[in-house]
């Protein structure tokens, strides 16, 4: 038990049920399941973040994946469940496609993975020696226009005020458009209108 | 823990020969010690909220289990879930069916990993992040899946109304809940929640929830919110027993159902001590009993180890104090409807925690040094415990290193050539004095020399908590603007 190194081990599990259940989403036919899986392949990658000492960006990942963007999506399911819809069926065309779509994408990530040097890994005496770092004060500052980590370069405060004020228009576009445009009954509000 | 364990020693012999037997035996503790907090307190939670809504009926609750006051009812009551026949619905889904209880439960558990029990420098807290506010309240959000799930795969129209009614519910509930947290967060420059607790040291008059007259609004607005996303009464939409049987769990029975309701009666307590931290001070009593007494000291001392009992004590007790709140609130106030719930998020919670925020943002803008509605001054030192880093954002214990431009500013420019870096540190020292409390105006901006004293560690500390101010006070202008927008397109 001595000679293992347990960060690898844990970094191997995470990855594993992140990936295995990545296939099993291809292989669901239940829509819904599907979904499931995906909280759990997701959910996984937090933890393989939280490994990582990105309590920040793990955090993150429950947040906005986990606990927004599946429930909304399980939501809308349960809201438009159609027979038609909860049991997909793809044919095979559509799995020449997807085949030949995630493997070019596959094949990019590992060429890139493999091809820059200082991502080669290294052993358990490097990787011990590096300290552990606390993210997010560094990221608030980041994106107020400081960059603690690296004084002489500029932060994201354009960029982060870019986005933002995208996201606000997108707000107010989905309110323009979601409005209710005939008087409010109690129905209405139930469904989220 | 682990570290301890490792070095640890009992007659002469090393209990845990190899590291990772101390770390397996660290990490099995603290688990042990999650999943029994969450277990035993529902069980006593569940025979409170009997005896609770039986005096509020006036009924006596239940009297015969386990002598006086009926207090082994809930033991009896988990033997009778354990002998029932375990149910699924024909056309259920069976897979997720079964495994929907699971995660609720495991979201439960999971909020207590960042929860600290007790401060001070070595925390008791499984794992001390110093994003704890925010995961917390990330691990909250995903209990709701675990319902959505049931009452999908259930195959029943009573399931699936519960289920959607809370999807959407606790969706929304997390906007204001959010706002609301973010307050504290502000006062206390950080998002570790044992630097949150830990400001409030002292007195009841440094509660936070104390502050100023915004922080004492937006704790009731975080209590309502607070009930509302852990779905209990009078916001329990889900399982409205008067229109849908019983909601989301309406076809579970067993050991699945109670599943359900220990994790229902942990994220109760688990939004209570997030309360707790966040606005009543934590492991801090109403009163400093402890400096008193003369106990903390030196850490691993006797002394030291009774200070922390006490602040385990006072969380666990502000925790139920809070859980019974709740209840009280249960078996008082009728439940409301579904156009009603929503109208509370988008109407009032979020229009007030928005409004609520943004004064609490002026206050301590205006009146940076004061606290307990601007009567009194902060007691010196408080204010003082920040989370370390230095530049690089490598975590360290002690206070902040200065970087070295940065003292080089102090030094006295005229002696240093200016460099980029430099000009970048300039630009924080100016937008600080843009947003310059007193406590920065008494200390001096520009250097007096080589040989000043340097007060940069707590101007650094200073700096960015006034930065972190700044970039809140922006995403909260933002959030109003969008949020206005939205209750007016809804409306």
């Amino acid at each position: 038990m001595e000679g293992i190194y347990w960060p690898s081990v844990f970094f191997l599990l995470f990855g594993g049920i992140a990936c295995a259940f990545a296939v099993a989403v291809l292989f669901s036919k239940n829509i819904v399941r599907m979904a499931f899986y995906l909280v759990i392949s997701l959910a996984a990658t937090a933890g393989l973040f939280f490994l990582a000492g990105a309590d920040f960006v793990g955090a993150m990942q429950l947040m906005i994946y986990v606990g927004g963007t599946l429930v909304l999506l399980v939501f809308g399911v349960m809201l438009t469940s159609q027979e038609r819809f909860v049991e997909m069926k793809s044919d095979a065309g559509d799995w020449v496609i997807g085949i030949f779509a995630g493997g070019a994408l596959l094949v990019v990530l590992i060429w890139a993975a493999f091809s820059i040097p200082a991502w080669q890994g290294m052993d358990a005496a490097e990787a011990n020696a590096v300290a552990v770092k606390k993210t997010v004060t560094p990221i608030a500052m980041g994106l107020l226009g400081f960059r603690v980590d690296a004084p002489d370069r500029s932060g994201y405060f354009f960029p982060f005020e870019i986005v933002s004020v995208h996201l606000l228009v997108v707000l107010v576009g989905a309110a323009y458009l979601a409005r209710a445009k005939r008087k409010t009954t109690s129905a209405n509000l139930a469904t989220g209108d | 823990m682990a570290q301890f364990l490792e070095n640890l020693t009992l007659f002469g012999v090393r209990v845990c020969p190899w590291p990772w037997l101390a770390y397996g035996i660290a990490g099995l503790v603290h688990i042990g010690l999650i999943i029994n907090l969450v277990a035993v307190g529902a069980l006593i939670f569940i025979w409170l909220e009997r005896k609770i809504s039986g005096r509020i009926q006036d009924r006596l609750g239940p009297t015969r289990v386990g002598g006086k006051f009926g207090w082994l009812q809930t033991l009896a009551d988990g033997i009778k879930l354990l002998t029932k026949e375990d149910l699924m619905p024909n056309g259920a889904d069976g897979l997720l069916f079964k495994i929907a209880p699971y995660i609720s439960f495991c979201a439960a558990i999971s909020a207590f990993i960042a929860i600290p029990f007790a401060g001070g420098a070595y925390p008791w807290i499984a794992q001390h992040l110093n994003v704890g506010v925010f995961f917390v309240l990330a691990v909250l959000g995903l209990e709701v899946f675990g319902v959505i799930l049931a009452g999908y795969s259930s195959a029943s129209k009573w399931s699936l109304f519960g289920a959607m009614r809370e999807a959407a519910q606790v969706v929304s509930y997390e906007v204001p809940l959010g706002l609301c947290a973010v307050v504290p967060v502000l006062l206390a420059g950080s998002m570790d929640m044992v630097v949150i607790g830990d400001i409030q040291a002292g007195l009841f008059t440094n509660w936070l929830v104390f502050h100023d007259p915004f922080t004492f609004i937006i704790f009731w607005v975080f209590v309502t919110c607070a009930t509302a996303s852990v779905n209990r009464a009078p916001f329990d939409l889900a399982e409205a027993e008067s229109e849908l049987v019983a909601g989301f769990h309406t076809e579970y029975s067993g050991l699945r159902w109670s599943f359900f309701f220990m994790a229902e009666y942990g994220s109760m307590f688990s939004v209570s001590i997030l309360a707790s931290i966040l606005f009543l001070g934590g492991w801090h009593g109403p009163f400093p009993i402890t400096s008193w007494l003369g106990l903390g000291g030196e850490t691993g001392t006797a002394g030291w180890g009774l200070a922390q009992v006490l602040g385990l004590a006072n969380v666990l007790l502000k925790g139920t104090i809070g859980v019974c709140i709740m209840m009280w609130i249960r078996w008082t106030v009728p439940r409301l409807r579904i156009d009603q719930v929503m109208a509370t998020c988008l109407k009032y919670c979020t229009p007030i925690a928005a409004v609520m925020f943004l004064g609490a943002t002026c206050w301590h803008y205006k009146l940076p040094n004061k606290n307990f509605f601007g009567l009194q001054n902060y007691p010196p030192g408080v204010y003082e415990v920040h989370e370390g880093w230095d530049a690089q954002g490598v975590e360290t214990t002690d206070p902040p290193n200065d970087p070295p431009t940065y003292k080089n500013k102090l030094a006295g420019e005229s002696s240093q050539p200016r460099s980029a870096s430099q000009v970048t540190w300039d630009k924080t020292t100016i937008l600080a004095s843009h947003s310059l409390n007193s406590k920065l105006r008494t200390s001096p901006t520009t250097g007096t020399g080589a040989g000043s004293p340097p007060h940069s560690k707590k101007r650094i500390a200073t700096r960015r908590e006034r930065s972190m101010l700044i970039s809140t006070t922006t995403n909260g202008l933002r959030g109003i603007r969008s949020i206005l927008i939205s209750v007016g397109g809804s409306c």
